[in-house]
């Protein structure tokens, strides 16, 4: 479980999150929404350790995670799927794996098979360069990358980026598949709400730095003034 | 039939290019390993091999072997590329591409100052253990010796357990994917700063062992300068084959020795620096970027 309270974080004189808390449970998909400029990716960042908060606790269970160096809470068991996915295009699928699975506690080929087991694809592209994947195939290997270390947390920042409607639902439900079967605790960032809302279990809309919206998705896709004002689900 | 005294001179052109491309190649690869890890153009690259190589085959002087004082100077290697990116280059990550080059510069001259004040300019002869002596074919002498086959050998395993290093070893795994994406590498728990000095451990070390193989020629001997003209060959190296590619640095390295031998022995032996410029900027016309890389030219 993540627990955050009171988060500060500022890039000089802007200020991309203002006091948020929030709460991520084991076993739940926890979706954060918000346009562009909300502070949604400053989270996921904060939490992995890439950006240093002003104020405020980032807790996983009972360790606290700030002041941690990214590769620390790596190690920790956080696994982050980064905007525009961060796969590695010059090593080939097996080896953006192999370097995933640097911290697995299982064998390699146990999990490399585990993978290959949970996206086919990969399992056939196992030698091809990264960098030839497309859109849907490169967010599968960043899933399956960070799956092989066996994370308790998933950050995944914005995984829907330049899908189709039809592969999006597909990541969706595979997303879902995985925290369920795992009992992961899962941090979606997306600003595709309607599709995050399908999966999630709780959402948490962010804007200009602030929480606006803290409740179970079902509500927060009921809310007609924040889908209409916050999440651009205009009917 | 072709004349056998002509066939023997092309047999020992190649050969005796192939010695020195090897070690062209060795430099060229030490260039590389600075560069795609850290993005910096070491040009003291020369300097902290031969410091290495001082303090360790000046254990010579205490009567121990040749061996365990090479052992020591690749040791020695390590340590000053470890500490070097530590206390020196650290500071110069993310700083403007001229910052690196004038501070590299600067510690190649105060390198060679310190080693010319310690152990002064005079060459310092290492007893190699194998014969200079050009083996003999038919009473002619073929352009290898014991100690040219030292050096390939030495050259090529060097540049097959680097080769190996990054391809099959979950160290190289890392190293490479610090030096590709080093935000990412974070996120999956390597340990970016510790790969980046490690890089220039194993380039340094790698560097060392050049310099000694270059020292422990019977014609050269150990100098503060001795590494100058390897390194601006292993630089023109480097450069033609894509300072991102090891590959390339090896090829470009191996085929500049050859081609520098044929023109030694055809032409000139002064000609050779002229005709390593004009490889260097044909190859750079045709390829602006490196005959072997795949990645975009950049500002050095």
């Amino acid at each position: 479980m993540i627990t955050i309270d009171g988060l500060s974080v500022s890039f000089g004189a802007v200020q991309a999150l203002r006091g948020v808390s929030m709460s991520a449970e084991t076993g739940k998909i926890t979706a954060v929404l918000g346009a562009n400029g909300a502070g949604k990716t400053t989270l996921l960042r904060t939490i992995s350790g890439l950006k240093e908060p002003a104020t405020g606790s980032i807790r996983m269970d009972d360790r606290s995670l700030i002041h941690e160096r990214p590769e620390n809470i790596a190690r920790m068991g956080v696994g982050h799927v980064p905007e525009g996915r961060g796969v590695i295009g010059e090593f080939t699928v097996e080896e953006n794996l192999r370097l995933g699975a640097m911290m697995a506690k299982v064998p390699l080929q146990a999990g490399l098979d585990e993978q290959y087991e949970q996206f086919p694809v990969l399992g056939e592209r196992r030698k091809q360069h990264a960098a030839k994947l497309s859109g849907g195939e490169r967010q599968m290997l960043a899933m399956a990358r960070a799956m092989i270390a066996k994370p308790s947390v998933l950050l995944l920042d914005e995984p829907s980026l330049g899908l189709a409607p039809l592969v999006t639902a597909q990541l969706m439900h595979t997303i879902h598949d995985l925290c369920g079967s795992n009992n992961l605790t899962v941090i979606l960032v997306e600003q595709n709400a309607s599709s995050a809302l399908r999966i999630a279990d709780h959402a948490v809309v962010l804007h200009l730095g602030r929480v606006v919206a803290n409740d179970v998705a079902a509500n927060v896709a009921a809310n007609e003034d924040l889908r209409q004002y916050y999440l651009g689900m205009v009917e | 039939m072709m004349d056998p005294i002509l066939t023997s001179r092309i047999m020992s052109d190649v050969l005796g290019g192939l010695t020195n491309g090897v070690m062209y190649g060795l430099v060229a690869l030490s260039l590389v390993l600075v560069w795609r890890s850290t993005g910096i153009l070491n040009f003291a690259q020369g300097a902290m091999p031969m410091f290495a190589t001082y303090l360790g085959m000046g254990l010579l002087s205490y009567h121990l072997s040749y061996w365990p004082c090479v052992a020591i100077s690749i040791v020695a290697g390590f340590a000053i590329g470890g500490v070097t990116e530590r206390v020196l280059v650290r500071s110069l990550y993310g700083k403007p591409e001229i910052n690196p080059v004038v501070v590299m510069v600067g510690f190649l001259i105060v390198l060679e100052a310190v080693a010319s004040a310690i152990w002064s300019t005079t060459p310092r002869g290492l007893p190699s253990p194998f014969s200079p002596i050009d083996w003999q074919i038919g009473g002619k002498p073929f352009g290898l010796s014991d100690f040219t086959l030292y050096e390939i050998v030495t050259g090529v395993i060097v540049m097959v357990a680097v080769a190996a290093l990054f391809r099959f070893t979950k160290l190289g795994l890392q190293l490479r994917a610090a030096a590709l994406a080093p935000e990412v590498s974070r996120l999956l728990g390597v340990r970016v700063g510790r790969m980046l000095t490690l890089g220039w451990m194993l380039s340094t070390a790698v560097g060392t062992i050049t310099t000694v193989l270059v020292a422990s020629n019977y014609f050269t001997g150990l100098t503060p300068q001795v590494m100058d003209s390897i390194f601006a060959f292993g630089f023109i190296a480097a450069a033609v084959g894509g300072l991102d590619s090891p590959v390339g640095a090896l090829v470009a390295g191996v085929s500049l020795g050859i081609i520098l031998q044929f023109v030694s022995d055809y032409l000139n032996s002064n000609a050779i620096i002229i005709v390593a410029l004009i490889f260097l900027i044909v190859s750079l016309m045709v390829r602006p970027s490196g005959l072997f890389t795949k990645s975009s030219a950049r500002r050095v």
